[in-house]
């Protein structure tokens, strides 16, 4: 089970992941269309990717936008939650070892404290975000049991690293079920909602542009998001 | 397929079924038919194959129904925090729907997606400033009301309003000839106190070809001697065209494409006619909005820009201020607080908060922001069509809540707002909740503390 999964299945989901996102890309490029948005993203340039840069780098920061001002709880959150679930896999030791054992090449790594704190910091914010769902009547009356669902893929391979890290009884069990559940997470990227992975960019992006070419960015010093 | 006689698919070409639907009072059997009106799933669905592409179907797929965009909305503030008021439920549930169900729907839905995307949302685009991804419904439900507008759902009042469009070009019924009428009017009315004024029609080459709001000549014709006056102190070598003078887009808050693109083309024409430097618009948020912003896209212009350079007034004025066209009496200035009603459509959608501000600081010593101000400025609460529909009428009272809230919190009692729009929902808003506030177009302010320099003054 254990070749299995770190074999075959590892490459088909990396292969599904790369291929799936590049063409998430492609594909909402082509079917961007300048008369249908209204949006001249081919003429007046330089102002489109003023106001896409300015409309994806303010909102990379916590507290960067009126938005994750006036949402405290819900900013810390959503960056906690994002920053945990992108640095860890990327930079965790075990990954790395595994990565030099294959192929000779490391990244930077996080010492192990730090991975668990943000391996723990993911699970809490999400337990979080799920109680927010339920709390809100607002986020309730939008939220779905996929909703749910995606939560679940991406908080899972957390989970079950964690419980094999902390040689939980079973670990081999635990070791298993993460790596599977990464490749679920992979795999789903491309997709699921979890494609925001890239579509945060593409759409904060084309708006940006929206803003930067005709919604007023040719007459102030861009919108103040 | 049922087609109703005055509730139908088909748009309003003709004098005639004008004025049949202007008949039927409050558009009673209109709505009636509309009960019947049948559903071409065909049609609808090789639309949304046709119209509704990446940007659109990414936003309603990735929305991560977080809520953040819920009081973003002045109608979710104004009807006490209502679920069914957030923005994303509202897009979700409909055009969500439509997409989901690629075009399967039925009357029923139909009429609840109408009372949707006219009685629940202005377009005023606020929340695609709160939303992490940039998804902005105001736009989306733009586009449901154009997927409405071609299934014959559409508020009694806009089908209307998109016909005098396709008839007039204008939004009522004002034909060149009343509208040359009303200007020569103007200009003999005037004449005697203001020596040498011209409202000059259709001179070419000129600086400044100036466009109005179908309602001016109609109902306020002494807006237009107004702005005659102010380009006269200003010096202004200006005109106005015969035909291609109305700004406004009821088609554009109808969601009927064809007739804004016949709208546009009308003032685009009288550009290539007259080639004037450059075209100035009246106080009006939704007439820039259609004819300077979204216009160039409806006429297919690649530039994305007019044929020459446009501005709104306010524009204008602050232009004439800075370079001292328009000198101010210090003495005359407002003493009384006063504030500022931001208009959506040429502030957040077209970026123009710094010349209001300009603008307040020479005419005003007690200017107060409302909060939030500039680009994140709430709706009037009568934007998108919504203050002429008798349909929603109680929904907008609702919505001009958050409004009326603001400007109660500046302390000030007049409100100054360049938007023929806003002017009305501010009308209303003191009709209906009695709040001793006063308001104004910037023109008869400005009017009466400007220098009249001694040339232009009428000989004792
Ligand atoms: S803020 Fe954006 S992502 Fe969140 S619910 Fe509203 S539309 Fe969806
Ligand atoms: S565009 Fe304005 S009125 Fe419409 S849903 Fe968004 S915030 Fe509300
Ligand atoms: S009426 Fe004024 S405030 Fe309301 S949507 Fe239009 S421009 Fe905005």
């Amino acid at each position: 089970m254990y070749e299995l999964v770190t074999g075959p299945l590892a490459w088909l989901a990396f292969a599904v992941f790369f291929i799936g996102v590049i063409a998430r890309i492609v594909l909402y490029i082509k079917g961007l269309d300048w008369k249908l948005d209204r949006v001249t993203y081919t003429v007046n340039v330089s102002y489109g990717i003023r106001g896409a840069l300015r409309s994806i780098f303010v909102w990379l920061f916590p507290f960067g936008t009126h938005s994750w001002r006036s949402y405290p709880f819900m900013t810390i959150l959503v960056f906690t939650f994002h920053i945990g679930i992108l640095i860890t896999p990327v930079f965790l030791i075990a990954h790395n070892v595994m990565l030099w054992e294959r192929w000779g090449i490391r990244l930077w790594t996080i010492p192990e404290p730090v991975a668990d704190i943000l391996t723990i910091a993911v699970m809490v914010s999400a337990v979080f975000l799920i109680l927010r769902r339920i709390a809100l009547p607002e986020v309730r009356i939008l939220t779905t049991a996929y909703d749910y669902l995606v939560i679940a893929i991406a908080v899972l391979p957390f989970f079950t690293g964690y419980m094999a890290h902390i040689q939980a009884p079973d670990y081999r069990f635990w070791l298993i079920l993460h790596i599977l559940s990464g490749e679920i997470m992979l795999v789903a990227i491309p997709f699921t909602k979890l494609s925001h992975f890239v579509n945060f960019f593409l759409s904060r992006g084309q708006l940006g542009m929206d803003f930067g070419i005709k919604r007023g960015g040719m007459k102030n010093k861009g919108l103040a998001w | 397929m049922p087609e109703g006689t005055l509730c139908n698919k088909k748009t309003v070409n003709t004098v005639e079924e004008l004025h049949a639907l202007l008949a039927d009072k409050s558009g009673k059997v209109y709505y009636d038919e509309m009960n019947s009106l049948e559903i071409d799933r065909a049609a609808l669905k090789a639309t949304l194959q046709k119209t509704c592409k990446s940007r659109i179907r990414t936003w309603l797929e990735i929305c991560a129904h977080c809520g953040m965009c819920a009081d973003s909305c002045f109608f979710y503030m104004a009807n006490n925090r209502d679920p069914r008021q957030v923005p994303s439920y509202k897009i979700q549930s409909t055009l969500g729907q439509i997409v989901k169900r690629n075009g399967d729907v039925d009357n029923a839905f139909m009429q609840m997606v109408m009372d949707t995307a006219w009685g629940k949302c202005t377009c005023c685009n606020r929340c695609g400033m709160y939303c992490p991804f940039g998804i902005d419904m105001g736009i989306m439900f733009g586009y449901l009301r154009g997927l409405c507008f071609s299934q014959g759902f559409v508020p009694w009042e806009l089908k209307i309003g998109s016909g005098m469009h396709r008839i007039y070009q204008a939004q009522m019924d004002v034909t060149s000839e009343d509208w040359v009428d009303t200007c020569q009017w103007m200009a003999e009315e005037n004449e005697e106190d203001w020596p040498g004024l011209e409202i000059p029609v259709d001179k070419e080459n000129a600086d400044i070809m100036y466009t109005v709001n179908a309602r001016e000549p109609k109902h306020y014709p002494e807006d237009l001697a107004e702005a005659a006056i102010l380009f006269h102190l200003a010096g202004e070598n200006w005109t106005v065209p015969s035909v291609g003078w109305e700004e406004t887009s009821l088609a554009m808050f109808a969601g009927d494409w064809d007739a804004c693109r016949i709208q546009v083309q009308s003032v685009y024409d009288a550009m290539e006619r007259l080639k004037p430097k450059r075209m100035v618009v009246t106080e009006c948020g939704h007439a820039y909005r259609a004819t300077v912003i979204e216009g160039p896209y409806w006429a297919g212009l690649k530039s994305g820009k007019t044929p020459v350079p446009s501005f709104h007034y306010v524009e204008w004025v602050a232009e004439a201020l800075r370079t001292g066209k328009l000198k101010i009496d210090p003495a005359k200035r407002i003493k009384e607080p006063v504030t500022y009603q931001d208009s959506c459509n040429y502030i957040r959608n077209a970026g123009l908060k710094e010349c209001a501000r300009e603008i307040m600081s020479y005419i005003a010593e007690d200017f107060r922001e409302m909060s939030p101000c500039k680009e994140h400025n709430f709706c009037c609460g009568g934007g998108g069509g919504m203050n002429g529909l008798g349909r929603y009428r109680e929904q907008r009272n609702i919505g001009l809540k958050v409004k009326r809230d603001q400007i109660l919190a500046t302390g000030a009692k007049l409100v100054i707002s360049p938007c023929h729009n806003c002017w009305d929902a501010i009308r209303d808003m003191e009709e209906i909740y009695h709040v001793g506030i006063r308001w104004s177009f910037l023109k008869p302010i400005l009017l009466k503390m400007v220098i009249v320099p001694d040339h232009l003054k009428p000989d004792e």
